[in-house]
């Protein structure tokens, strides 16, 4: 299964669908523009206004092109890699003057360039961006970005095992039948802890893992963590890096439920909107102001991985709203190739 | 090892998870073979623990460390000013800090799973806690307390810390006001205030206020006496000094 990302191995395109691929695009030609103004005038004054003038032409024409080369990957994916550059670097360049011409004849007489120099100018800016997201690739290569993605693995408690080992022991001689769910549930999470986490998981193998780590809480803490779940409308079959909820939920015990003698609530709240998914996670805040630093370290370490998988498609928002604490992840909705098969079964 | 003739030795488990306290008695009863044992209760957090203490008086306390409110280390702290304190035997499920603090201080702890043998050999010399080794342990594990604790005619009193309204030093004692009476205690000034400087505020020299209990700050009617301060539930104004004035201003915008 290749990761939903656009850090994808030399080889792979550059998605100019992705959100982070079009403003980085966006930004370096402005930048471009600007210097290439700022070389034209004498001063910052007339700079500016020739860079105002040439962007009118410049960001719609960009747009245009960046939406034909998202529209024209399904079919450049089929190529293989040097064809298919070259295919982007044709549409980078003859797009442009396309634009222009149609521009030219129904709507106002623009002379600010001619033919031969929008091409030369959008083939110099197309070799230039494609080098740079060619060399991007490398540079995140999937060793590269592998290697972070497992220093960044989820780590759970010590304290969270041992106490469920306790917990577990405390079944054996009254309740066997428990104790044995129990284990069950603790091979299953420290199965998922120990894999190496690089390929992204469903919702649906996410939210079975984090009941099976909620089922062990439950059996320490007894009514003192209630549970609620809204996520009747929750696409099961979206893809997600693992261990995302399950280390969050973990948080949420640990400063929310565990500081407090009184039960408290947690609420996972888990839809899709549109073409993204909102994981919403929250819980009481301690009485106390016990300290959140181990919590922010999680939070980063959450963020970097979904950073890495997803780029600036995904963020991630926590905030404290009285006298409750939330999380509130965003991700593009994205599915398994095959629907129904979940990445897990096709492990390695 | 005590024979089984002699008194059993008399045990109360403190542990606010339910299946750690089933955990420890089951490996108590185990012990309960090579040495002479009672369990004289449970409790399932430090405040009840404080209370089952005082009432039944066990020899030993088996005392998890991590709990909600008052934890282990601070149920041991005001167990210094009962008048026979029971030797404590910490249990933790993971802690390599306070382990550390245990192990340099010699004080007897239990890592959870809790083994029979264990517990045996911790049991059979169990000892009470130095001032010095708890001091340590607190150190080790940096949490305010929930309560102070001072001893009246050989009772343990328990403060609760959100009912004090002020505290004041005066010569060898602090004086501890709650909105219902008075109390004094040993302690300095510089150390209450940093422990709950979070929640009290110097107003004084010698006065730390409840920060949530501040109504208004007026100016005294001779402009030479600086201002004065008013807290919920008192009838007395406090003197606020000139210096602490504006830190005050600070503090509370």
């Amino acid at each position: 299964m290749q990761s939903k990302n656009h850090n994808n191995p030399p080889g792979v395109l550059p998605n100019f669908c992705h959100l982070g691929t079009t403003l980085r695009v966006i930004l370096a030609v402005e930048l471009g523009a600007m210097l290439a103004a700022l070389a034209d005038m004498p001063t910052l004054q007339d700079a500016l206004a020739l860079f105002t003038e040439r962007s009118a032409l410049l960001q719609p024409a960009l747009l245009f092109t960046l939406l034909a080369l998202c529209l024209a990957s399904p079919l450049l994916r089929h190529l293989n890699y040097p064809l298919a550059l070259t295919g982007m670097f044709v549409l980078g360049t003859l797009t442009p003057v396309l634009f222009t011409t149609l521009l030219d004849r129904f709507w106002l007489g623009l002379d600010l360039l001619t033919h031969a120099q929008t091409v030369f100018f959008s083939a110099v800016v197309t070799t230039l961006l494609l080098s740079y997201f060619h060399l991007r690739n490398k540079a995140l290569s999937p060793a590269v970005t592998e290697a972070r993605l497992q220093a960044l693995q989820a780590r759970i408690r010590p304290h969270f095992l041992f106490n469920s080992l306790n917990a577990v022991l405390s079944l054996v001689r009254t309740d066997p039948r428990r104790a044995e769910v129990a284990l069950e549930d603790l091979s299953e999470l420290f199965r998922a802890l120990m894999r190496e986490n690089r390929e992204l998981t469903t919702l649906e193998n996410e939210i079975e893992l984090t009941r099976a780590y909620l089922g062990l809480e439950q059996l320490r803490l007894g009514e003192r963590l209630q549970v609620i779940w809204h996520i009747d409308k929750m696409p099961a079959e979206a893809l997600i890096p693992p261990l995302v909820i399950q280390p969050l939920v973990e948080n949420a015990i640990y400063h929310g439920i565990e500081p407090r003698s009184e039960p408290g609530e947690i609420s996972l709240n888990i839809y899709r909107s549109g073409e993204s998914v909102h994981i919403v996670i929250r819980n009481p805040l301690a009485e106390s102001g016990s300290s959140h630093h181990g919590n922010k370290l999680a939070l980063g370490n959450i963020q970097e991985r979904l950073a890495l998988h997803f780029d600036l498609d995904a963020n991630l928002k926590s905030e404290r709203m009285g006298a409750v604490y939330q999380v509130h992840i965003t991700l593009p909705y994205s599915r398994a190739r095959t629907p129904g098969i979940s990445t897990q079964t096709t492990a390695r | 090892m005590r024979a089984p003739q002699e008194s059993p030795l008399r045990l109360l488990l403190v542990d606010d998870e339910l299946p750690a306290r089933r955990r420890l008695r089951e490996v108590v009863e185990d012990c309960a073979n090579t040495l002479s044992l009672e369990i004289t209760g449970e409790a399932d957090s430090g405040l009840s623990a404080l209370a089952e203490i005082q009432r039944s008086q066990p020899d030993a306390v088996l005392l998890d460390i991590k709990m909600p409110g008052m934890d282990g280390i601070e149920v041991a702290q005001h167990l210094q000013k009962v008048a026979y304190p029971p030797a404590v035997i910490f249990t933790t499920a993971y802690d390599h800090y306070a382990c550390q603090a245990f192990e340099v201080n010699a004080v007897d702890y239990l890592m959870k799973p809790v083994r029979a043998n264990r517990l045996a050999t911790a049991l059979s010399k169990a000892r009470g806690l130095s001032r010095t080794a708890l001091d340590a342990l607190r150190d080790a594990h940096p949490k305010a307390r929930t309560h102070l604790s001072l001893s009246e005619k050989g009772r343990l009193v328990l403060i609760p810390i959100e009912e004090i309204l002020y505290f004041r030093a005066e010569l060898k004692y602090i004086t501890i006001k709650t909105s219902t009476r008075e109390y004094l205690l040993e302690e300095s000034l510089v150390r209450l205030e940093a422990e709950f400087g979070n929640q009290f505020l110097r107003i004084h020299r010698n006065c730390l206020v409840a920060r949530n209990k501040i109504t208004q700050i007026d100016k005294a009617s001779a402009p030479e006496e600086g201002h004065l301060l008013r807290l919920h539930g008192l009838d007395e104004l406090l003197p606020v000094s000139r210096r602490q004035y504006a830190l005050l201003r600070e503090a509370l915008r």
